[in-house]
């Protein structure tokens, strides 16, 4: 690739120069690949979950303290979404930083388009939403999040995430809003508001269907869903009042929604202020139960059979990682893993669960049936953990 | 300003071993919604300028006492005034070293 350098900056290019990972294998696929962020050291490691091992690491990512990442469509390249507005494309088969660009100064997340052409950052600073090309990173469209008397405020944006049609929905934290937006091959963006979505929304996410945006609100009790198939129909609650005037638990850290479990003909969701997950039913989105949980949830990930949610949790419960089944609505299983226990993810069948236990510096790795520790893997800090299975999946 | 304030405030005590944990708690609890570099997130940035020209103490009652109808929680079960005023001092020194 030493022709391609050239397009990058002094600063990205020795950065690409000092980032390249170690040890990469010549000839493979990229099915069982992943990421796995440091957050605090603004790296991330290149892993396989075939032999469950580390294949390098790439640095100089910039701050990941909220990093997340998502796929090109080949399960080649890794878009990874820095802090510090930096968006990172990563070549997992070469092991090394492929491009970067500062496209923002604070951002939160972002999304690729079910074409694979479009990646999408959620900016708070400046508040709004920024499209690149997927090959090349240059800028391809920017939507400011612009509310209030003649658009003067921005809002900051979070809960981002593909729809289906070349598209993304988002939601405006400040603005208590949410937008879809199509972006037409060749044609001028499309913008949907849907003004009055509920106070507060904090994060957002796409039910695997590609049917229902739902966003988190924090501001009230309930949560927010749009039907992509019927967007006339507007917003709708679901699970309005799961609080019923209860005073809420304090809230040290925001639910992630991104992941959140859809197992079978159920929707787990996060209360907010409460150590209980809802369950709701996925067709009429009435409520079916809830489930008593260690502490307040933040992820809550389906085994992709759906048989079992894995739930980890807020500050100070943050330890803990619970195993909920999902036909009779218990915890069946709870493991103590060490402080700072951060994210989860499924090999794509669900064999194998990854957890990510930042105040170690392990990354560990689970038999989903026999529960028995089958890896463990050091990390700087590890937060994020994203498998490329990602790459195929609407919403991730 | 933000010196004159320094000055005219004495200094928190907290044993080093508790500094640690209150580190940590900083970058990484505090970090989840200020940022691990508290340049802000959905939390407002807190850094040595957006901080001048505000007391210790009231920013100490900020921490303890959260700010309701917003995200920020109240720590005063996880933190002693004395700690609080320690981490707004943090602060103020900028937290980027302080990994
Ligand atoms: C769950 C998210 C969240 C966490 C965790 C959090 N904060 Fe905040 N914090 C906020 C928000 C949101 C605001 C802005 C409140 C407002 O609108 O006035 C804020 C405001 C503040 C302010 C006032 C800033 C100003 O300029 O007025 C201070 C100081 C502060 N936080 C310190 C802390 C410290 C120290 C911690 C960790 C012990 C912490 N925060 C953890 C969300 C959070």
């Amino acid at each position: 690739m030493p022709g391609r350098r050239g397009l990058l900056g002094g600063l990205a290019a020795a950065a690409l120069a000092a980032g390249r990972a170690e040890a990469m294998t010549a000839e493979r696929g990229t099915g069982d690949l992943g990421l796995v962020v440091e957050r605090a050291s603004g790296s991330v490691q290149i892993v396989e979950t075939t032999g469950r091992s580390a294949l390098g690491r790439i640095t100089g990512l910039g701050d990941l303290s909220h990093a997340s990442a998502v796929f090109s469509r080949d399960g080649r390249y890794a878009f990874v979404f820095g802090r510090d507005g930096g968006l990172n494309k990563i070549d997992l088969l070469q092991g090394e930083l492929n491009r970067r660009v500062l496209q923002a100064g604070n951002s939160i997340g972002g999304a690729i388009s079910d074409d694979g052409r479009l990646v999408a950052v959620g900016n708070y600073e400046p508040g709004g939403v920024r499209v690149f090309d997927s090959v090349t990173l240059e800028p391809v469209e920017d939507i400011p999040a612009a509310y209030g008397p003649e658009g003067a405020a921005r809002s900051k944006v979070v809960g981002l995430a593909d729809i289906p049609g070349r598209g993304f929905a988002f939601s405006l934290y400040d603005a208590d809003e949410v937008w879809t937006v199509a972006l037409p091959e060749g044609g001028a963006p499309e913008i949907r508001r849907f003004r009055d979505a509920g106070r507060q929304p904090y994060d957002g996410f796409v039910t695997p269907d590609g049917r229902h945006y739902i966003a988190g609100l924090f501001g009230e009790d309930g949560l927010t869903r749009i039907d992509l198939w019927h967007p006339e129909r507007g917003v709708q609650r679901v699970l309005p009042g799961y609080g019923r005037g209860e005073e809420p638990l304090p809230v040290f850290k925001m639910p992630h929604l991104r992941g959140w479990a859809v197992a079978g003909e159920q929707v787990f969701l996060p209360a907010i202020g409460r150590h209980e997950l809802l369950v709701a039913d996925r067709w009429d989105w009435t409520e079916r139960g809830r489930v008593a949980v260690h502490g307040q949830p933040v992820f809550a990930v389906a085994r992709p059979d759906g048989r079992q949610v894995w739930v980890n949790f807020a500050h100070p419960r943050n330890d803990v990682v619970q195993v909920v089944d999902t036909e009779s609505l218990s915890v069946v299983h709870a493991f103590t893993l060490g402080r700072g226990v951060m994210h989860l993810e499924f090999t794509p069948r669900g064999e194998q669960a990854w957890i990510s236990v930042r105040d170690i510096n392990r990354v560990e790795v689970f038999d989903t049936r026999s529960l028995a520790r089958i890896a463990s893997l050091p990390a700087e800090s590890p937060s994020g953990i994203l498998l490329t299975a990602r790459a195929g999946r609407i919403g991730f | 300003m933000a010196t004159l304030l320094l000055a005219g405030t004495a200094r928190a005590e907290v044993p080093p071993e508790r500094q640690a944990e209150l580190r940590r708690l900083l970058l990484h609890d505090c970090g989840s919604c200020h940022g691990l570099t508290m340049r802000g997130g959905l939390g407002k940035p807190l850094l040595p300028e957006t901080l001048a020209g505000r007391s210790d103490e009231a920013l100490a009652e900020v921490i303890l006492q959260g700010v309701r109808g917003t995200p920020m929680p109240p720590w005063r079960e996880e933190l002693s005034a004395e700690e609080a005023r320690w981490m707004v001092q943090t602060l103020r020194q900028g937290v980027s070293h302080a990994r």
